[in-house]
């Protein structure tokens, strides 16, 4: 991709600084142009789906806010604390203006007058750009009591998490946002009924929200040129492990394959010299491990889906042939397990007790009987937790033993010839 | 008595400003950051303080220090440095960069591995932690929470002997 649609900061440098940026055209267009039912409809037509992991399209979510019950919030999530991504942060670091004007519109839309952008705590250096972003629009009139010389009214506050994955979530978000442990809530209702202060709530990713001035200024149809039927639009690509050129891409989704992210010269670059493609984790620690036989899938949400994984926010982790797959897993559990917020007794007890017995086997203490228990108890955690997280942790677990038993079996005490775990 | 209230009255109601006034609530998080600064660690004092400005009891406040990582209920060093070794950065070698700064601080691994530990001195603590966002640039760290990215072994020596100062 020459011209960059939410990296546009490649193109154009200084593009924090709103001189550079440009005049919240797409906020005014909105603001001044359009009644907030057409931003949706609009917006509904471009099929632009949430960026956070889950990929529910981004204008139905706002098309259920109601309209008889005041006030309405949006938060907008940027708590991005699964392992291997890292697109956010870049998003509002250096191009901060898109992301806020994008959730001011979100704001207009669905009749909030509050905007919360919900950072990890680590974001303590990109949440001062993000202020300084904001200060500027407010002192430009793009923010505050009247946009755009309107009357409409769109406050927008940044607000620090303070380490804790599960925050992420989006009820465990709202809850960290009122004060209190970022534990998930019970869900009917969802927060587009009852969600901040229990008032309507709209909660999308912060790639999300920088998709939405395009989609204004140019329209539902330029924007569905790009992409597939299905997935449409752009996308940041999160690209770690072992490649020549980690780092954040930008591609169309499904024009790309997984090869050409980590072979393309625009892209990854290839393997570290010597090294080969062993495993793959598509959406960080939260997806089922993947082959070298999906390098020629597609990267959009169906086909990934097809080849039996997760796109989630395609954060890609890619494992080169030199390392140990229990011990890959076995570091996805111990994240797990560190981050189970601990509400309920499946999920607590199951990553407890997932994460010691990778640490028996890594130490060449389990039995074979004790592998084939790993698989039993990850499954018995399935369909029993609170929240996606509980299921999560079972997904490294089940596919690295589908995929690789045989090195399980080699580190097990009764195998034939233990075999020395590499790092 | 409440010192932080009357030492940092300005910024407690730039804080209480970012949110309805009927849920004062909503200022915990950036109100014990304030705290713990002026502290050192989420006291019990604190800990008081922060309830109060928010209207919530301390049982309440205490239990929310101890669900995030980012709040301590104990000392800690005068910074706080962070080295990531989850897998992306794992695969990059923060293991053996984690190794290193052991080394260079004299402290257990195990220890810094589970919770953290601080120096003799008590200049620096040490914590290994899970994905900080910063995957493509391995060996990282934070050193209160300000990014350090691509370190080698010298630059870390580099910047523990300019906290050391
Ligand atoms: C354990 C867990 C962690 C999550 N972490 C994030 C996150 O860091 N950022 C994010 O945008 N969504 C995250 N999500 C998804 C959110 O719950 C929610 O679906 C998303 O923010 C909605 O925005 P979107 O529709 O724009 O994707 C997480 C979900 C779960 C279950
Ligand atoms: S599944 Fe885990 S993270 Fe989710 S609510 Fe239950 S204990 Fe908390
Ligand atoms: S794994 Fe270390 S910053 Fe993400």
């Amino acid at each position: 991709m020459d011209q960059f649609v939410l990296l546009r900061h490649r193109n154009t440098p200084n593009i924090h600084q709103l001189s550079v940026y440009g005049d919240y055209a797409a906020l005014r267009k909105a603001v001044t142009s359009m009644q907030p039912a057409e931003v949706i409809d609009v917006v509904k037509a471009s099929g632009l789906r949430g960026r956070g992991g889950a990929g529910f399209p981004a204008g139905v979510k706002w098309s259920f806010i109601p309209k008889d019950r005041f006030p309405h919030y949006v938060t907008v999530n940027g708590d991005e604390s699964e392992p291997g991504t890292f697109k956010d942060r870049e998003l509002m670091e250096f191009n901060p203006h898109q992301v806020i004007e994008g959730s001011a519109i979100a704001a207009y839309a669905t009749g909030a007058t509050r905007v919360y952008h919900y950072l990890r705590g680590e974001f303590k250096p990109i949440a001062r750009v993000m202020q300084k972003a904001i200060d500027e629009a407010y002192a430009a009139g793009y923010l505050g009591k009247n946009v755009f010389g309107s009357n409409v009214e769109i406050q927008m506050v940044v607000h620090l998490g303070a380490g804790a994955y599960i925050c992420g979530e989006e009820s465990a978000l709202l809850e960290s946002l009122e004060g209190k442990m970022g534990q998930p809530r019970l869900r009917p209702p969802f927060p587009a009924i009852a969600g901040l202060y229990a008032q309507p709530t709209v909660v999308n990713n912060t790639e999300t929200m920088a998709n939405v001035p395009y989609i204004i200024n140019n329209g539902a149809d330029a924007y569905k040129k790009m992409g597939t039927e299905k997935s449409p639009g752009p996308k940041v690509f999160c690209l770690s492990g072992s490649v020549k050129r980690p780092g954040n891409y930008e591609a169309e989704l499904g024009k790309i394959t997984f090869r050409d992210l980590i072979f393309g010269e625009q892209f990854g670059q290839g393997m570290l010299e010597g090294r080969s493609v062993k495993a793959i984790l598509p959406s960080g620690a939260s997806g089922p491990i993947v082959t070298d036989a999906v390098l020629d899938v597609p990267l959009d949400y169906e086909s990934v889906a097809a080849a039996g994984s997760i796109l989630g926010s395609a954060s890609m982790i890619i494992i080169d042939d030199s390392f140990d797959m229990v011990w890959a897993a076995g570091k996805v559990m111990h994240f797990f397990r560190h981050e189970s917020c601990g509400k309920c007794t499946p999920c607590r007890e199951g990553t407890f007790w997932l994460e010691k017995q990778y640490n028996r086997i890594l130490a060449g203490k389990a039995k074979l009987s004790d592998i084939q228990l790993l698989g039993e108890v990850a499954n018995q955690m399935v369909g029993k937790c609170l929240c996606p997280l509980g299921e999560f942790a079972t997904s490294p677990v089940l596919s690295s033993l589908k995929h690789f038993q045989k090195e399980y079996d080699a580190l097990a005490s009764d195998a034939k010839k233990p075999v020395p775990t590499k790092k | 008595m409440n010192k932080l209230f009357d030492k940092y009255q300005t910024e407690v109601d730039q804080i209480l400003d970012k949110y309805p006034s009927d849920r004062k609530r909503s200022a915990v998080l950036p109100l014990l950051y304030i705290a713990q600064q002026e502290y050192g660690y989420c006291t019990p004092d604190a800990i008081s303080d922060v309830a109060e400005i928010a209207g919530v009891s301390s049982t309440e406040v205490e239990s929310v220090v101890g669900f995030y990582t980012l709040f301590y209920d104990h000392p800690t060093g005068k910074h706080v440095v962070q080295i990531c070794n989850d897998l992306p950065c794992a695969l990059r070698g923060s293991d053996k960069f984690l190794d290193h700064a052991c080394a260079k601080l004299k402290l257990d691994k195990h220890h810094v591995e589970h919770g953290g530990a601080t120096t003799e001195d008590g200049s620096i603590t040490l914590e290994s932690v899970v994905c900080l966002a910063a995957c493509d640039k391995a060996p990282m760290m934070q050193v209160d929470l300000e990014y350090h990215e691509r370190l080698t072994n010298e630059q870390f020596d580099q910047i523990i002997d300019g906290l050391k100062k």
